[in-house]
């Protein structure tokens, strides 16, 4: 089912800032954030709560809450500008062309309709079929998501799921209009270990079947480690890192990329104690000058605190970070405070 | 109790036996009458056995709904056990009747819950959130020496002095999680439950609070239980681990020897489940099915619907808790009847 690969990604980020105005100022919860993801890719998007991985989703799709909004940059779609476009036009491209999971099966489902009415209600909005077809869509659809008794349960309200039969529900109804990019935003973070890595492997499989790019958000290097092929990892409005989820996982570059690996408990070795960032991420209203992360670095000098660092090519991978500027060359040189 | 778990002379810390609690979750008088629905009985917890040594680290771990944090409850005295008893020191919690009887002993316990958000008064200063149970059990009234004690302990969980006069919104969700801590140690305690403790954090957040606990663990010769999810977290911190699955210890063992050599069909099932940062590639078995419903649970294993190895007998007969060659104890009776096939360590990844 994979389509013809285009000479240009599926989607396009280029300088993102989201702003929420306030009474007492305006607060940035994205700054300048760029990236791209190819057909049929699965982009990670990690970090930590605050680091505006969610917001940045919820932009892509025209989701924002109000009185959060898009003050800069653009979103292309398959070439086409979508940060711009009018609510109707908006609706009809997600569903249809961007599905999206949430974190929450049950906020994502109206418990008032059955459960095959909103699959088919979904399928008629975006697809040219009769309502019969719909429906033996919708069912061949639970049964890819891998729900027992399709036929049956297609009747059924959310309340009679489990967390995890909800959330293949949840992915069956982002899956079913056949969207080219899929928006998981913390897809597994409210499911059971168990029930997780059933879901992941089930993303996974539907993603490579249909040939559907996924931007993965979430908070869990795990489940990034497992699924992704690459991943950005944001931190306080920014991308600090993006490469390739090898790379990144196995030979972090930036500090807090470094910082964040030591800080996953492992289960292959038992350490007397687990490399700790000290601190914080800071608040949106109190975003240190210069890189935001320098306050905790333990690499940070002079230019840290005074230029923003934006991302270098390192490797495969970049990197926002002073130490890789090639004009300054420091890399490895350890500045203490 | 576990002769085989327990090898030393020393007397265990606190001994929970047979401890079991039900809830009545039966639908109204009114509706039981008119639609003839039966009573309806939650077993949370039932049937559970350990022991925890002076300065170790128990874990629990299990999934939602397994009856880890039940457990937690019953040991701090939130719940009252429905059968089983729970020993102190060789006294039984049961028989302390009175105020008087029970203070000194529930001063030693403290308890340090999951969400730092819901768990400290916003409308109280730090400094009297971290006072409260020095004030309930009067251990200080001297408000200045009480003022000392606070400060003491704010530094020992990191924090500043200062940070007394400040209220809890004006802290993140790890530094809510050190004030915690600082209200637990305020009574000195000699055994800390901890419900989570670290699972409403961010991942670097958790690395301090975790890195905090192990050393105050190792100053203040504490004793933690400790109820988790997070199977890495576990590896991380315990000494032993139990592992629950619907009200029951399934397997409880040493932390080395459970992770390298896990008996228990669940507890391989969870392990292999733990999402690979290693990106070894390896093969992982498909985990099939979900927790059932713990008002109806199974008959005999409760296992066994989802276990591959699982034939008639685990379908009518309840397994106990027996040694294992390895040292741990296990409730299965294809481990028993050396049914299975030899467990493989997690990482890396070897074929079985």
């Amino acid at each position: 089912m994979a389509r013809p690969p285009a000479n240009h990604p599926l989607l396009e980020v280029r300088d993102l800032r989201v702003e929420f105005p306030t009474r007492r100022g305006t607060l940035v919860a994205v700054d300048g954030v760029s990236f791209h993801i190819d057909p049929g890719e699965v982009l990670g998007v990690v970090g930590e709560s605050g680091a505006g991985k969610s917001l940045t989703g919820a932009a892509i799709i025209g989701l924002l809450e109000p009185p959060g909004r898009i003050a800069g940059g653009e979103i292309r779609f398959d070439g086409r500008r979508i940060d711009n476009l009018p609510y109707e036009q908006m609706r009809r491209l997600r569903g249809k062309e961007i599905g999206a999971v949430f974190q929450d099966p049950l906020t994502s489902l109206n418990p008032l309709y059955t459960i095959g009415r909103q699959l088919t209600e979904t399928i008629l909005t975006h697809l040219d079929v009769t309502p019969a077809e719909a429906r033996e869509r919708a069912i061949r659809l639970l049964q890819d998501v891998g729900i027992p008794g399709a036929e049956r349960r297609i009747d059924h309200y959310p309340h009679q799921f489990s967390g995890g039969m909800r959330q293949r529900v949840v992915i069956a109804l982002a899956l079913c209009a056949n969207p080219r990019l899929v928006i998981a935003d913390e897809p597994t973070t409210a499911l059971d270990v168990s029930i997780q890595a059933q879901i992941i492997t089930l993303l996974k499989r539907l993603c490579r079947e249909h040939g559907t790019a996924v931007m993965l958000v979430t908070h869990d290097m795990g489940v990034i480690a497992e699924t992704a092929d690459r991943v950005a990892v944001m931190y306080a409005g920014r991308i600090a890192e993006i490469g390739p989820v090898r790379d990144v996982i196995k030979t972090p570059k930036h500090p807090y990329t470094i910082g964040l690996m030591g800080s996953i408990p492992k289960i292959d070795r038992r350490e007397a104690r687990l490399a700790q960032i000290d601190g914080a991420m800071p608040r949106l209203n109190a975003i240190p000058p210069g890189c935001a992360f320098h306050p905790r670095c333990p690499k940070a000098f002079d230019r840290c605190r005074v230029e923003r660092p934006d991302p270098i090519h390192v490797d495969r991978s970049h990197v926002a970070c002073w130490l890789y500027d090639r004009d300054d060359v420091r890399v490895g040189a350890v500045v203490d405070e | 109790m576990n002769d085989a778990m327990m090898s030393t002379d020393e007397q265990p810390l606190l001994v929970a036996q047979d401890l079991a609690r039900y809830f009545d979750v039966s639908p109204p008088w009114l509706n039981r009458v008119i639609e003839g629905q039966p009573r309806q009985i939650l077993r949370a917890v039932d049937g559970v056995d350990f022991a925890i040594r002076r300065g170790e680290t128990l874990s629990l771990v299990g999934e939602s709904g397994c009856g880890k944090s039940t457990v937690a409850r019953l040991i701090v005295g939130l719940y009252q056990p429905t059968r089983g008893s729970i020993m102190f020191e060789g006294v039984d919690l049961a028989t302390l009747r009175t105020r008087a009887q029970a203070a000194p002993i529930r001063r030693r316990f403290q308890m340090i819950f999951q969400d730092p958000y819901a768990s400290l008064n916003p409308r109280w200063r730090v400094a009297d959130i971290i006072a409260e149970p020095i004030r309930t059990h009067r251990l200080m009234t001297d408000r200045a020496a009480i003022r000392r004690r606070v400060d003491e302990l704010l530094r020992q969980v990191g924090l500043s002095p200062s940070d007394g006069e400040k209220y809890p919104h004006e802290f993140s969700g790890g530094q809510r999680q050190r004030i915690s801590i600082a209200r637990a140690l305020s009574s000195k305690p000699d055994f800390l439950v901890c419900d989570e403790p670290t699972s409403a954090l961010d991942v670097s957040v958790q690395a301090q609070i975790l890195n905090l606990m192990k050393d105050l663990q190792r100053e203040l010769g504490l004793t933690y239980l400790f109820i988790s999810h997070n199977l890495a977290v576990v590896y991380h911190i315990s000494d032993r681990v139990g592992v629950m699955y619907l009200g029951r210890l399934v397997e409880l063992a040493d932390v080395e020897e459970l992770f390298a050599r896990p008996q228990h069909p669940y507890t391989r099932m969870l392990l292999d489940a733990i999402p690979d940062l290693e990106m070894t590639g390896r093969p992982r078995t498909p985990v099939a099915g979900e927790v059932p419903n713990p008002i109806n649970p199974p008959a005999g294993c409760a296992f066994h619907p989802r276990c591959p190895w699982a034939n008639e007998r685990c379908t009518r007969e309840r397994p106990e808790m027996k040694p294992a060659p390895n040292g741990a104890l296990v409730a299965c009776h294809a481990v028993e009847e050396r049914r299975l096939p030899p467990a493989r360590a997690v990482p890396p990844g070897s074929p079985i």
